[in-house]
This record gives structure tokens, C-alpha cells and sequence, in this order.
């Protein structure tokens, strides 16, 4: 059962996904070498509460009972996804994906950016570029009237026709009241599969995308995901509300453009 | 977020119901609301009280259930 939102909803999950986006604007200058991912955690926290939200990942739990550490996942190269914020120093020619959720007033914003450490070499600047754009592509299909599947089914065709492979493991989810709620949003697909979808659903949609095979491990801290073959691995994430017309993005601050 | 599929528990039936539907309990002694799978009913397996099956349930939802296999 998929949850269609009202106005009033919509209004509270974009003022939660506005903080998100708030956010990648404030930490963006600060994903330079040198600083630990333990540091980019705090900051993104401190920023969080200090606009009057939670970070919404602290202590979710996992299928199996182990909450997650961190605020925020800060997941680089080889790590998809669910990376926890430690002592590790960022080094240049590093990508680092951070995935952020804001909670305020019982609603959700959900989001995620992957940021060049200093200088990277081609293949990363490559799959950052083809998993943006698979996930621009993919929100163009978040229309009312068309299947969940053309969302899934447009991100899959622009990855691997750029000869790079989207996770199967991993999925976009619906959000609102709960971080995640159904339905699940895959990153591969047929077109005219799925549920309809109608105005009010609200979506984050978030392409996983490895330069190598789309095989992933999951590691045993219960968490950290990366890639079977070490590839790096890129992740960009939007909360999405569909409409009557083209969707609104509100995790992108209005001047992004 | 990591991907959920569906949880398959088996179970017995109790009760068959109409529209196709069957009150099962399951191994965990729940009771749960099922219906047959289209694949099931496209091949005319009939299901009756006493049954063993499978049951599909979804991970936002326990307590209906879409059943998937009969036990010969």
C-alpha cells in the first residue's frame, strides 16, 4: 500500500528534505583531504540540529538488530553505501558518497551526493557524471500515470549503456511518516512493471552504481556494503513528490537550478 | 535502503473462505489471511483444509499473506 500525502504532508517532508539539502550545501566545501569522515559526521549532525531536525540514521536498525553508529553514511570508493563514519583521514583522488536523513516534526527528507576528495582520476569522474544523470533520468519518469518500473527501467538503460552497472540489492524506498516505507524503488527493471504511479506519493529515488560488476558484499559490521571486484562505486539520492505535472525535487535547493 | 523481499513461512490451512481466500496458520502459530498466487490458480491447484503450503508474507504487512507453493 503506497501512501498518498496531502498538501500538508508534502509541506512538512519538504521542509525536512529542504534541511537535507541545506546541509550537502554546507558540508560540500568541507570534503577535502585531510578530514576524517568522524568529523564530516559531527559537522552534518551539529548542522541538523542546529536548523531544528534529527539526523534521522542514528540508530536505525538493520534486519538484524545492529543500530547504525553513525548520522550520516559516508561510504568511499568501494563502498556503496552504509559506510560509518570513523577515524579514516580522506586522501585525494578519493570519491565519498554521504547519504543524509533529516526527521523533523514526524516527517522525512532522505538524500545523497557523492563529492571528488581533491583530484580523481577519469573512470570516477565518469561514473559520478553517468549516476547523476541516471538518476535525473529517472525522476523524469516519476509521473503520474506511468509504473514505478519506467523509474527503475530509465536509471538501468542510461548506466549500463555507459557500461557501468547498477546494485540489485539495494533500492530506492518511498518516504514520508517512516524513512522508509513501501514501495521499494529498484535501480533496474522493466518499464511497464510495477504499481501506477499517482500524485502525492512521495519517493527517494537513489541509483547505486559500480564501475565493475553490479555484485556487492555485505560486510559484518551489519552495515557497509561494497562492491565484489573493488570498483568504486558512486550513490546520488533525491526525495521526490509526485505531482500533477513534473515532479518536484525536495532535496535541491531552488538556486541548484 | 537494503532490499526486502518477500518472508516465505509455511503453514497449514484451517479454513477456506470466499474469493479464493484461506485463513492458514502458520508454523509460528500465527493466523494468517491468504490468497493464491495467480501462477497457482492459472494451473487449477486446488487447496483444501489440512493442506500444507507456503506462504509469502510481506515485510510491512504480517497478517496477510499470498500463498505460493502446495505440499504434495
Amino acid at each position: 500500500m503506497i501512501n498518498i500525502k496531502g498538501l500538508a504532508e508534502i509541506a512538512r517532508i519538504r521542509e525536512s528534505a529542504r534541511i537535507v539539502a541545506l546541509t550537502f550545501q554546507y558540508i560540500e566545501p568541507l570534503v577535502v583531504p585531510g578530514i576524517t569522515t568522524e568529523e564530516l559526521d559531527r559537522r552534518i549532525a551539529a548542522f541538523i540540529v542546529s536548523h531544528g531536525g534529527r539526523p534521522a540514521f542514528k540508530g536505525i536498525m538493520n534486519s538484524a538488530g545492529v543500530p547504525f553508529p553513525g548520522n550520516s553514511c559516508t561510504s568511499i570508493d568501494e563502498e556503496v553505501v552504509h559506510g560509518i563514519p570513523d577515524g579514516r583521514v580522506l586522501e585525494a583522488g578519493q570519491i565519498i558518497g554521504l547519504d543524509i536523513g533529516v526527521e523533523k516534526d514526524g516527517y522525512y527528507g532522505d538524500g545523497a551526493q557523492t563529492y571528488k576528495v581533491g583530484a580523481v582520476d577519469p573512470l570516477k569522474e565518469r561514473l559520478m557524471r553517468v549516476t547523476r544523470e541516471a538518476l535525473e533520468l529517472g525522476i523524469r519518469e516519476a509521473r503520474a500515470g506511468n509504473r514505478l518500473g519506467a523509474i527503475s527501467h530509465a536509471v538501468q538503460a542510461h548506466v549500463e549503456a555507459a557500461g557501468f552497472n547498477a546494485v540489485r540489492e539495494l533500492v530506492g524506498h518511498g518516504i514520508g511518516k517512516a524513512l522508509h516505507e513501501p514501495p521499494q524503488v529498484p535501480n533496474y527493471g522493466k518499464a511497464d512493471h510495477g504499481p501506477v504511479l499517482k500524485p502525492g506519493m512521495a519517493l527517494a529515488i537513489e541509483p547505486m552504481v559500480n564501475a565493475g560488476g553490479s555484485a556487492v558484499n555485505f560486510l559484518p559490521d551489519g552495515w557497509r556494503v561494497v562492491t565484489a571486484d573493488g570498483s568504486p562505486s558512486a550513490h546520488y539520492e533525491h526525495t521526490i513528490v509526485i505531482t500533477n505535472s513534473d515532479p518536484e525535487v525536495l532535496t535541491r535547493l531552488p538556486e541548484d537550478g | 535502503m537494503t532490499k526486502e523481499a518477500p518472508i516465505k513461512v509455511d503453514g497449514v490451512i484451517l479454513e477456506t473462505l470466499p474469493n479464493a481466500m484461506f485463513q492458514v496458520e502458520l508454523e509460528n502459530g500465527h493466523k494468517v489471511l491468504a490468497h493464491i498466487s495467480g501462477k497457482m490458480r492459472m494451473n487449477f491447484i486446488k487447496i483444501l483444509p489440512g493442506d500444507k503450503v507456503t506462504v509469502e508474507l510481506s515485510p510491512y504487512d504480517l497478517s496477510r499473506g499470498r500463498i505460493t507453493y502446495r505440499y504434495k
